[in-house]
């Protein structure tokens, strides 16, 4: 079964007396266990899919399935549960909590969990992630004394605190170097492949998306390319072909 | 994890994250407590020394009297009857727990004289030395007070009034100088300090007081015994085994009149005239206490008159209702202003809470949409914020009435401005600046909790 079903999703949005569309009739599949790209520049209805994708609009029409449940008409409150439960977030400027300790905005979204856990098994999950992206000599510092890449890293601790099987990266190596843009990447491959968490790469850049194993692109409202799996084989044997370090060139 | 330590964890976490914007936050909730506190603790020691002054003018003073004496539908007015004790008096004392004192007090006037000068009082009163107990009066100019010995002995001493001395020893000290009161020689041992007119107008220096045993039984004990048909002379069987009663010793009433036989004795029965006092004067142990004072006496009186219930007391109390109005009328007057004076300051407190905490929420619009990204439902960042404002509320408090104490301390210490520390204001501090938190954090938690998560994150 798939994790992410979309049936003909519609958003529109009301300026005053108009009606922009921004999704017109979206249907899409994402399994468990895909590390996916979404691609789409701007104003074609990338971010306005991403935030239904990760529960925090809703659409005006149409089913969403998440995880075997319906969540297209849930209220702000069990979309809420859902996020804490289901999603993690990555984004861009990594949103960490200033003159706070890595490991401290790491436990952070426990705090809304309603799992009665000890502020010591709290921290205990929280420094097993930090050790997990690499950054267990770094539980104490707070962002600014961190590197870009290090406060990504802590981000995607962050992300991954609650075990969600989804995580969605909305274009996450926009404030890192190549280099660092690199790793991280590489680190959302080795998170997909080893703890088989769903992945979805929001970005404008086909570099980044190389990294995916399929990529579904938006253009105008509507899914271009990729909506599902069959039709993806195709385009991962291509993305395969082209080596990710030729793509940065690109950058 | 506790819920409620997670979140005022998480809450404190926030607050210390910017401490110097926390501690100018809350400055104003801090200056409003200390002020509260710290006027509150003045009043209350201001309040005391006024009310501490008015009791000394007799507020608490509870008097009984006997009550009156009717025959044939004439009353003959209040004191009229003689049915107070001294036994009563110390009944009293040991038996109402909300009477701190008591005196009893014989009353007699007649003249003084002093050399070529004499006067007449205003008041001899024959009492104890817990009258100037009572009437809060233990200062004396010169020399002592008489002693409960004296009593017992009744010996001839006595302590007078300013009043007297002038008018008596106009230069010299009145100390250890003999009186003639009435036909009776009294030694002076002391001198009251002056108390200036009662609020009447009376003179209250007008005064000579002796042990009651002295008065009853030397001064006033003829004159009453002549006044009281009841008994006449060297008939009264008390007054021959007393000697006391017999200013002149040598003397004898047998001179005068015929002894009576047996037999005349017999045919002429004299009701046996039990020792009396005119008045008992108690204090009561505070002022609230002087309904429970009335209460005690008024039973223990009862039982030990033998008055059953629906029959006429043959005693009276009286408190000093007008002055105890005007007591409690200043403390509420104080209370009144100290209320209006800390609500304007803690609402001005309330308000730079409320600025900081809007201007807050704005800053932190980025962290609220995170948060809510991570699962936070609107109730989530409501409570966040409120107990943040709570937490800085209740820690200016904290922080306030230490501060208020410490001024009041220092003004008791530096310029000996009577200053007493007050339970109820410090209980009233904390409550107050806890709901000044959640009413004027309420708003911003509000606006907070009402952000759309897509709009906050991408909020610059």
């Amino acid at each position: 079964m798939s994790l992410i079903k979309l049936v003909d999703l519609y958003k529109t949005y009301h300026m005053g007396e108009m009606d922009v569309p921004v999704l017109k009739g979206v249907s899409l599949e994402i399994g468990r266990g895909e590390l996916v790209a979404l691609m789409g520049s701007s104003g074609s209805g990338k971010s306005t899919l991403m935030n239904i994708l990760g529960c925090l609009d809703r659409p005006t029409a149409g089913e969403y399935w998440l995880d075997g449940e319906e969540v297209s008409n849930l209220t702000n409150d069990e979309r809420a549960v859902i996020r804490n439960k289901k999603i993690g977030f990555v984004f861009q400027n990594f949103n960490l909590l200033a003159r706070t300790s890595s490991l401290d905005n790491v436990i952070m979204p426990l705090t809304y969990t309603a799992s009665n856990m000890t502020r010591a098994e709290a921290k205990a999950r929280g420094k097993k992630w930090l050790e997990r992206v690499g950054l267990g000599h770094r539980l104490d510092n707070h962002p600014s004394q961190l590197s870009g890449g290090q406060q990504q890293r802590v981000a995607i601790a962050r992300s991954l605190v609650n075990n969600p099987p989804l995580l969605f990266a909305d274009e996450p190596t926009g404030n890192l170097d190549s280099r660092t843009a690199k790793e991280m990447l590489q680190l959302f491959q080795e998170l997909n492949a080893e703890e088989g968490i769903t992945i979805i790469l929001v970005t404008h850049d086909a570099g980044v998306a190389s990294y995916a194993k399929r990529t579904i692109k938006i253009h105008d409202g509507l899914i271009v390319e990729g909506a599902f799996q069959d039709t993806d084989a195709a385009v991962a044997e291509s993305n395969g072909q082209v080596q990710p370090v030729q793509v940065y060139g690109v950058l | 994890m506790n819920f409620i330590t997670r979140i005022v964890i998480l809450a404190f976490g926030a607050l210390t994250r910017n401490i110097m914007r926390s501690a100018l936050t809350t400055l104003g909730i801090v200056i409003g407590i200390a002020a509260v506190i710290g006027v509150v603790e003045m009043g209350q020691g201001s309040s005391a020394a006024v009310q501490k002054t008015i009791a000394s003018m007799g507020a608490d003073n509870l008097l009984v009297q006997p009550g009156t004496a009717s025959s044939g539908g004439v009353s003959f007015g209040s004191g009229s009857v003689i049915t107070l004790t001294p036994q009563d008096c110390d009944a009293i004392l040991r038996e109402c727990p909300a009477v701190a004192s008591a005196a009893p007090v014989v009353r007699a006037r007649t003249q003084i004289v002093y050399g070529n000068k004499n006067w007449v009082p205003m008041y001899i009163y024959g009492t104890t030395p817990s009258f100037l107990v009572v009437r809060d009066w233990q200062e004396l100019e010169e020399g002592d007070m008489f002693s409960d010995r004296d009593v017992r002995n009744g010996s001839k001493v006595c302590v007078i009034g300013q009043t007297l001395v002038k008018e008596l020893f106009p230069v010299e000290s009145p100390i250890n100088k003999e009186i003639r009161v009435g036909n009776v020689s009294f030694k002076i041992v002391g001198v009251l300090s002056r108390k200036g007119a009662n609020m009447m107008g009376l003179d209250q220096d007008d005064i000579v007081l002796a042990p009651w045993t002295t008065i009853k039984y030397r001064v006033s004990g003829g004159t009453l015994a002549s006044v009281n048909q009841s008994t006449s002379g060297g008939g009264d069987v008390t007054q021959q085994i007393n000697s006391l009663s017999q200013p002149y010793p040598g003397q004898s009433n047998a001179a005068q009149y015929p002894v009576q036989s047996a037999m005349q004795m017999a045919d002429t029965p004299q009701p046996v005239r039990f020792t009396n006092v005119d008045q008992i004067l108690t204090r009561a142990s505070s002022t609230e206490e002087i309904p429970n004072a009335i209460r005690q006496m008024t039973e223990l009186l009862h039982e030990r008159h033998r008055i059953k219930s629906g029959q006429p007391d043959d005693f009276d109390i009286r408190d000093m209702t007008e002055m105890t109005k005007a007591l409690s009328s200043t403390s509420v007057l104080m209370l009144r202003l100290l209320v209006v004076v800390a609500a304007i300051s803690l609402v001005v407190g309330g308000m730079g809470i409320m600025n900081i905490m809007l201007v807050s929420v704005t800053e932190r619009t980025r962290e609220i949409g995170l948060r809510m990204a991570v699962g936070a439902r609107a109730a989530d960042i409501l409570r966040q914020f409120l107990v943040e404002a709570v937490l800085l509320c209740l820690i200016g408090g904290a922080v306030g009435i230490l501060l208020g104490r410490g001024g009041s301390w220092l003004v008791s210490t530096i310029l000996h401005w009577p200053t007493q520390m007050s339970i109820p204001a410090i209980v009233a501090a904390v409550l107050v600046s806890a709901t000044v938190g959640l009413v004027f954090g309420y708003y911003p938690a509000w606006k907070a909790s009402r952000l759309d998560p897509i709009e906050a994150l991408r909020y610059e």
